[in-house]
């Protein structure tokens, strides 16, 4: 036990349209699963330490729902919801995720691909967000900000080195 | 991540289309205003006018060489926006940080039960 944090995770725009999030674990990947799909386990990491989940259910079968309501600490109440198109347990799992905080939610989905991989005792995650548009995609990383002006990303990539 | 309501920032700056497609030619060195005109298919005068928007909140640096005025990326005011995905970045750590926690506890019951590897 007292196994130090594995690392920071890690956000990349591989698309205008994506985003990639990965984390290596240090557990199997069946147990990462758990913790991913149980509610009671779930509402104990998702907040991110940025508030409380008041609401987490998770119907895990094809075509069952999931939604996650969270009241921030400023009392902003955020709340997400999808669909599960499929799942490999341990290893895969898609679904759709809408943001109910914007117009049109439900036209807005994107798609969330989670895969685990195991290697040794530790497993890699990875979270592929899948949205529609490109404004979407920026809207999910930050509502708050205007849209349409993140394609400096793939520049960053290149001056990220004069940053250093 | 809150940010000043000011037009003069590095985020206005590259809203414009035009303008981050200056931007991605000149991340790939420096160029003269005729290459950008070139390349993007726009009159001078326009090519210009963007390059002077960049230039005010700092993302293009500028030199004169002979005749040639040869303009660059400056990627320390590009730094906020490279911030803004860090910031998303961090919401997804602290999870994770909270998911280690889990998952320990996760690990240690295995073992109690003699259920694990």
């Amino acid at each position: 036990m007292g196994v130090a944090s594995s690392g920071t995770a890690t956000v990349t725009l591989p698309t205008d349209e994506q985003i990639l999030i990965t984390r290596e674990f240090d557990a199997p990947k069946h147990l990462v699963w758990r913790a991913w799909t149980t509610p009671e386990l779930v509402k104990r990491w998702w907040h991110a330490n940025r508030g409380a989940m008041t609401v987490c259910e998770i119907d895990l079968r094809v075509g069952g729902m999931w939604r996650y309501v969270m009241v921030a600490d400023g009392g902003l109440e955020v709340g997400f919801h999808g669909e599960y198109r499929e799942i490999v347990p341990n290893e895969r799992l898609v679904s759709t995720e809408v943001y109910e905080g914007i117009p049109d939610a439900e036209e807005h989905a994107a798609i969330d691909i989670l895969t685990l991989a195991e290697v040794g005792e530790r497993t890699i995650l990875t979270v592929l967000v899948e949205h529609p548009t490109k404004e979407g995609r920026d809207a999910h990383i930050n509502s708050g900000m205007e849209a349409g002006m993140q394609d400096a990303m793939d520049l960053l990539e290149q001056v990220a080195s004069s940053l250093r | 991540m809150a940010r000043a309501a000011t037009t003069a920032d590095a985020f206005n700056a590259v809203a414009e289309p035009r303008r981050r497609q200056i931007l991605d030619v000149l991340a790939g060195g420096e160029r003269p205003v005729n290459d950008l005109v070139t390349v993007l298919g726009l009159a001078q005068p326009q090519v210009s006018k963007h390059l002077r928007v960049l230039r005010e909140v700092g993302a293009v640096d500028v030199r004169d060489e002979g005749r040639q005025r040869l303009y660059r990326v400056n990627g320390h005011a590009l730094k906020p926006i490279h911030d803004w995905v860090k910031d998303y970045e961090r919401t997804w750590s602290e999870r994770f940080d909270q998911l280690d926690v889990v998952l320990e506890e996760l690990k240690e019951k295995e073992e109690g039960d003699g259920s694990g590897k």
